[in-house]
C-alpha cells in the first residue's frame, strides 16, 4: 500500500507539474499585448512596463515559467489587475463555498441516487423502477443550468420561499443553508439521475454473482446480503466514477454559481474572464486543477481499501 | 423405515428467457435418506445444477418451480414462505456451489463472512468473540492450517482447495441434516478434488451429514455415493443403488455414459462416445428425450414420454422395460448394436 501510494504521489507531481508549465505558457497564447488588453489603448506607457514588470512578461519565456513555479510554491499567484489584492486571497475567500456546494451536491447525490438505484435494482420491472427509469434519464440530460433556472422560477419567482440570489453568511447557518438549497439542488440533479443508473446496472450485476447466492443458501436475511454484501461490490465503480465526476461537479458548480450570483471559485473565474483578468483566471484555473488531481488522488485509495483485490494487483 | 429425509416429487422447473419457456425440469423424483450420501450426474445442462438451486428455491429470477414437491423433515419447501424457508437455508439443508473462486464475497474477510452465516441463525445476542472462535473451530476442523490467523484473510488470499474447505466449513455452521455439494470438486484440480471427496466423506461418517452430490463426473459419485439419480435434459432417467446401476445399468443413456468413462483395461482402444447431441430445451421432442441418439429407439419411443419404471431396486424411464407394451412394439435390448462395453 505504502509503495502503491508512493508511485502514486509521483505519478501526481508530475502532472501537477505539466499544467503549471502549460498555465505559465497560456499568457503566451493570448492574441496581442495582455496588459494593454487589460489597460487599454490609452493608458500610459510607464503603467504599461510596471505592469509587464510585475508579471515578468519582460522576462524570456523560461523565466517566466520559473518564477510562475517559485511564486506558487510560496503561495503567490501574483496580483488582481484592478483591486491590486493578491490573487491567493481572493481564491481562498471564494473556494470555501464552491467546496461546501459541491459538497452539498455530491451528498445529495448519493443520499438519493445510492438508495434509488438499490430499489430499482431489487425490484426490477416494479412500478418504482419504471418510474426511476423514465426519471432518472430525464435528471441526467438535464443541465445544472437548465436545473437551476427551473428551480429559482418555482421556488423563489412563483412561490418565493427561497432566496434567488446571493450566498449568505457562514456565521448565520441557517441563512447560509437556505441560499445553498436551491444551487446544490440544481449541481445535484444530474448526478442523483446518473448514481441511481450506475448502482442500479451494478448491483443487477452484483446480485446474480454466485457470492450473493451462496450468502442465501447460507440463511443470510435478504436486507444483509442487499446492502451489506452487493451494495459493497456494486459501489466500487461507482466511487471511481464519483471521483472523476468531481471536476465535472466543479465545472458545473461555475454555471450554477453565475446563476445564482453565488459567491465561489466559479464566480470568480467567470468574472475574472469577461475583464481579462489574467492573474485571477490563471491562479483560478490552477486551483481547480490542483483540486481535481487531490481528488483523484483520495478516490484511488478510497477505492483500495473498498476493494481488496486491487490491494495485492498493484 | 423411517420416512425419508428429503423426498423430491415430480419436481417441475421452467425458464423463462426472451426465446420461450424453457422446461428444465420435468417430473423428477428421488429420494434421500438421513445420512446417505446420493448422486446426481449427468452431462451440462441436463438440468443437476437447477435441481440443487430449485431445492432450496435460490432459482436465478428467470426460474420457477411450476409443479412438484419438495418435503425436507415433513415440510414442503416449495410452498414455505421466504422467511421460513431462509430459517431452513444453511441450517436444515446448506448448499457448497461449484466454483470456490466466486461463492465468497471477495470485499469481505473471511472471518466477516462467516460471522453473519452464524447469526443468520443465531439464538439471542453472541459476542463476536465466541463467534469468530467457532469460526476458527470450524476452519480448522475442515484442514484449514493456522485458522486462527487466517480468516482475516480476504478470500482472494486463499488457494481454490482453500476456498472450498472454507465453503465447506461456513456449509458446516449450523451442523445441516443434508448437504449439497454442487459440483463441489469439478474446479479443483484431482488431488485437491480427492481431499474434498474424502472431508465429505468423513463428515458424513461423523455428523451423519447426508450429502447430495451433484457431478458430471462417474468416478466421483461411485467413489462417494450409495445411491445415485442418472439425469438427462431434466428428467431422471435411472435411479438406485449405486453398485447396481454401475455393474448392471438397464437406461441405454446411463449405459452410453459408464462406457464413456475412460479406463486403463481399454487401452489403445477408441473412447466410446455417445453420438448426436442433447437436445435443445426449446425444442424438446414429444418422445423420450433420448430416442434420438438411441440405437434401441422404436416407433413408440418417438411417439410418447416413457413413464418411471420399478425394476429391480432401480427407477427406469424406458420403453425396454414396459411390459405393459405388446412385444411388437417394445425395444428390444440388442446391446451388441448399441454404444456401451456389454
Amino acid at each position: 500500500m505504502l509503495d502503491y501510494a508512493l508511485r502514486r504521489l509521483v505519478m501526481t507531481f508530475f502532472v501537477v507539474v505539466l499544467i503549471m508549465t502549460f498555465l505559465a505558457l497560456l499568457i503566451q497564447l493570448v492574441p496581442g499585448d495582455p496588459v494593454r488588453l487589460v489597460l487599454g489603448a490609452k493608458a500610459p506607457e510607464e503603467l504599461v512596463q510596471s505592469v509587464r514588470h510585475d508579471m515578468y512578461l519582460d522576462k524570456p519565456v523560461p523565466a517566466q515559467v520559473y518564477y510562475f513555479f517559485a511564486n506558487a510554491l510560496h503561495g503567490d499567484l501574483g496580483v488582481d489587475f484592478q483591486s491590486q489584492r493578491s490573487v491567493t486571497s481572493l481564491i481562498w475567500t471564494a473556494l470555501p463555498h464552491t467546496a461546501i456546494l459541491a459538497l452539498a451536491s455530491l451528498a445529495l447525490a448519493g443520499l438519493l441516487g445510492v438508495p434509488l438505484g438499490v430499489y430499482a435494482a431489487t425490484h426490477p420491472g416494479g412500478w418504482l423502477d419504471r418510474v426511476t427509469a423514465v426519471a432518472t434519464i430525464s435528471l441526467i440530460t438535464m443541465p445544472a443550468y437548465v436545473a437551476g433556472l427551473l428551480l429559482l422560477l418555482v421556488f423563489s419567482v412563483h412561490w418565493s420561499i427561497m432566496p434567488a440570489t446571493g450566498t449568505g453568511n457562514l456565521s448565520n447557518p441557517a441563512d447560509y443553508l437556505k441560499h445553498l438549497a436551491l444551487p446544490a439542488i440544481a449541481l445535484a440533479v444530474t448526478w442523483i439521475g446518473y448514481l441511481a443508473r450506475l448502482v442500479r446496472t451494478s448491483m443487477l450485476e452484483v446480485l446474480n454473482e454466485r457470492y450473493i447466492m451462496a450468502a442465501r443458501s447460507q440463511g443470510i436475511r435478504d436486507r444483509l446480503v442487499v446492502y451489506k454484501y452487493a451494495l459493497r461490490n456494486a459501489v466500487i465503480p461507482t466511487i471511481a466514477v464519483v471521483g472523476v465526476g468531481l471536476g465535472t461537479l466543479l465545472g458545473g458548480a461555475i454555471f450554477v454559481e453565475v446563476i445564482f450570483a453565488r459567491a465561489g471559485l466559479g464566480m470568480l473565474i467567470y468574472n475574472s474572464i469577461q475583464t481579462r483578468n489574467f492573474p485571477i483566471v490563471r491562479g483560478g484555473v490552477l486551483v481547480v486543477a490542483l483540486l481535481f488531481v487531490a481528488v483523484n488522488l483520495l478516490t484511488d485509495f478510497v477505492y483500495h481499501m473498498v476493494d481488496p483485490r486491487i490491494r495485492v494487483v498493484s | 423405515m423411517s420416512d425419508p429425509l428429503l423426498t423430491v416429487a415430480g419436481l417441475e422447473v421452467v425458464y423463462h428467457t426472451d426465446a420461450g419457456t424453457l422446461p428444465a425440469l420435468s417430473d423428477v423424483c428421488f429420494e434421500v435418506r438421513e445420512g446417505q450420501i446420493v448422486g446426481v450426474v449427468g452431462e451440462s445442462g441436463c438440468g443437476k445444477s437447477t435441481l440443487g438451486a430449485a431445492l432450496l428455491r435460490l432459482l436465478s429470477p428467470n426460474g420457477e418451480i411450476v409443479g412438484g414437491r419438495v418435503m425436507f423433515a415433513g415440510r414442503d419447501l416449495a410452498s414455505l414462505s421466504s422467511g421460513e424457508l431462509r430459517k431452513v437455508r444453511g441450517r436444515g439443508i446448506a448448499t457448497v456451489f461449484q466454483d470456490p473462486l466466486t461463492s465468497l464475497n471477495p470485499t469481505f474477510t473471511v472471518g466477516q463472512q462467516m460471522i453473519d452465516a452464524e447469526r443468520a441463525h443465531g439464538q439471542g445476542r453472541e459476542s463476536k468473540d465466541v463467534l469468530r472462535r467457532r469460526a476458527i473451530d470450524a476452519l480448522t476442523r475442515v484442514g484449514i492450517p493456522d485458522a486462527a490467523r487466517r480468516i482475516r484473510n480476504h478470500p482472494h488470499e486463499f488457494s481454490g482447495g482453500m476456498r472450498q474447505r472454507i465453503m465447506i466449513a461456513i456449509a458446516l455452521l449450523h451442523e445441516p441434516s443434508l448437504l449439497i455439494a454442487d459440483e463441489a470438486t469439478s474446479a479443483l484440480d484431482v488431488t485437491l478434488e480427492a481431499q474434498i471427496l474424502k472431508l465429505l466423506k468423513e463428515i458424513n461418517a461423523s455428523h451423519g451429514t447426508a450429502i447430495l452430490l451433484i457431478s458430471h463426473n462417474l468416478g466421483v459419485i461411485a467413489e462417494v455415493c450409495e445411491r445415485v439419480v442418472v439425469m438427462y435434459a431434466g428428467r431422471a432417467v435411472e435411479e438406485g443403488d449405486v453398485y447396481a446401476i454401475f455393474d448392471r445399468p438397464l437406461h441405454p443413456y446411463t449405459r452410453a455414459l459408464l462406457a464413456a468413462v475412460p479406463s486403463p483395461q481399454h487401452r489403445g482402444t477408441t473412447l466410446a462416445a455417445i453420438p448426436g447431441r442433447v437436445p435443445s430445451l426449446l425444442a424438446l421432442p414429444p418422445g423420450c428425450k433420448y430416442a434420438d441418439r438411441c440405437a434401441h429407439a422404436v416407433a413408440v419411443c418417438f411417439a410418447r414420454e416413457p413413464a418411471s419404471l420399478a425394476r429391480g431396486g432401480l427407477r427406469v424411464r424406458c420403453f425396454l422395460y414396459d411390459d405393459s407394451l405388446p412385444a411388437a412394439d417394445k425395444p428390444r435390448a440388442d446391446w451388441a448394436k448399441a454404444p456401451g462395453r456389454a
